[in-house]
């Protein structure tokens, strides 16, 4: 088993762990933080995989640099829209997530 | 089994550890701090991938950036509630059950193509064999500005329209003087002053070793977020006109190359090969100072306006 092919099995582990999390946990930050995991899963089976030929592939690798900018542009968008959300309705969760637990708290 | 592969095990499961933490730990405060340890030895990864220059990337966008971002958003939702946890609505057993199928499917089929034989070759040896004719040594760099130039600008396309997004959703947000720690300001009066100057060798270096615009933009930010952290400033706010000019720079000089050297059947963004390294420093510094303004505008997190 190379490194390459490692890593990129790990990358397929993290989106499955994100995409967990982005499904069923309520607060919206905690779904940006999911989103960006999956998104670095993406991207390790991407370069991970660009490995499995021998020598590395740069052309992954710059799509992976684009994919990083791309990912911290919806991040900041997302989390300016989460901020806005929580000062209109007091609370940064979606209408059907109200009511629930949203491991917000501190000290827990 | 050879150690570097133990230490890839290692970082393996770290990486697992650290990201399941973060999206399950009980603290919201608790998980954003997991995240940025995450990134962190993401980039460790990236190194043992041989991409430097995705570990750069990655160590101060990915982890770096992203985390103050984080952190500045949670430091500004309104009141947490002090009561009781509440747990209706929690989803229920058929979720989870139909959620994990789905995604054992998904990672199945990943699985099965990521071993499937052969294995494609890659364009490592395209890119050799073009390299010289791209005005850079280092792959990734003529690869990011030349051949998949494309990409790039629709990249910066992509920052710049999401900035706008932040200043759309309201002006900046007003944060009270603070008295910073003696620690931070010490920090930032050696670390500030040396930031432009590692933000131009990170430029410069792009063009034969690890580096570029974007890692260059990116320490460029960080100090304007280190600046702003320490409340050494009359207000939260970037000066205006300079502000919204300067985070449109990067584009309109990447699309004006582009077009520029249309003409004698070369197509857009097609640059002539013996101007081509002038051309990609040209849009890399503009592309840089863009960036770096973009990222520090997220960070404030909303339209400079000038104080009434």
């Amino acid at each position: 088993m190379s490194s390459g092919l490692l890593f990129a099995c790990a990358g397929l582990a993290l989106v499955v762990i994100g995409a967990w999390a982005l499904v069923l946990r309520a607060h919206l930050i905690r779904k940006v933080l999911a989103i960006n995991v999956m998104g670095s899963g993406v991207f390790l089976v991407l370069v991970g995989a660009g490995t499995m030929g021998g020598t590395p592939d740069p052309v992954p690798q710059a799509m992976v640099i684009t994919g990083i900018v791309v990912a911290i542009s919806a991040t900041a968008l997302a989390l300016a829209l989460v901020l806005r959300i929580a000062n209109a309705t007091g609370l940064p969760a979606l209408p059907e997530d109200r009511e629930r637990d949203l491991m917000g708290e501190e000290g827990q | 089994m050879t150690p570097g592969l133990v230490l890839d095990g290692l970082l393996v499961l770290v990486l697992l550890w650290l990201a399941w933490a973060a999206l399950g730990s009980r603290d919201l405060f608790r998980g954003i701090v997991l995240f940025i340890a995450f990134g962190l030895v993401l980039a460790m990864a990236w190194v043992r991938l041989e991409a430097p220059d995705v570990a750069l990337a990655e160590a101060a966008i990915g982890a770096g950036l992203t985390g103050a971002l984080l952190l500045a958003t949670w430091g500004r939702l309104p009141g947490k509630s002090d009561g009781p946890a509440a747990t209706a609505g929690e989803p229920g057993l058929w979720l989870h059950a139909g959620l994990a199928l789905l995604l054992a499917a998904v990672a199945t089929g990943l699985a099965l193509t990521l071993f499937a034989e052969p294995v494609a070759p890659g364009l490592a040896a395209a890119v050799e064999a073009e390299l010289g004719r791209s005005g850079a040594d280092n792959p990734v760099t003529a690869v990011l500005l030349n051949f998949r130039g494309y990409d790039t600008l629709l990249e910066i396309a992509v920052l710049t329209s999401a900035l706008v997004g932040v200043w759309a959703l309201g002006p900046a947000p007003r944060i009270k003087e603070t008295t910073p720690s003696e620690v931070l300001l010490g920090m930032n009066s050696i670390l500030i002053p040396l930031t432009p100057i590692i933000c131009a060798y990170l430029l410069w270096a792009g063009k034969s070793q690890p580096g570029g615009a974007f890692q260059a933009g990116a320490v460029l930010a960080a100090a304007v977020v280190l600046y702003v952290l320490s409340g050494r400033r009359p207000h939260l706010q970037m000066p205006d006109a300079p502000t919204r000019w300067g985070a449109i720079v990067g584009l309109a000089v990447f699309v004006g190359v582009a077009v520029a050297v249309m003409g004698s059947g070369r197509a857009f963004l097609q640059y002539p090969v013996e101007f081509a390294g002038a051309l990609i420093l040209l849009v890399e510094t503009a592309a840089t100072l863009s960036i770096a303004i973009i990222l520090a505008g997220m960070f404030i997190g909303g339209r400079p306006e000038d104080e009434p």
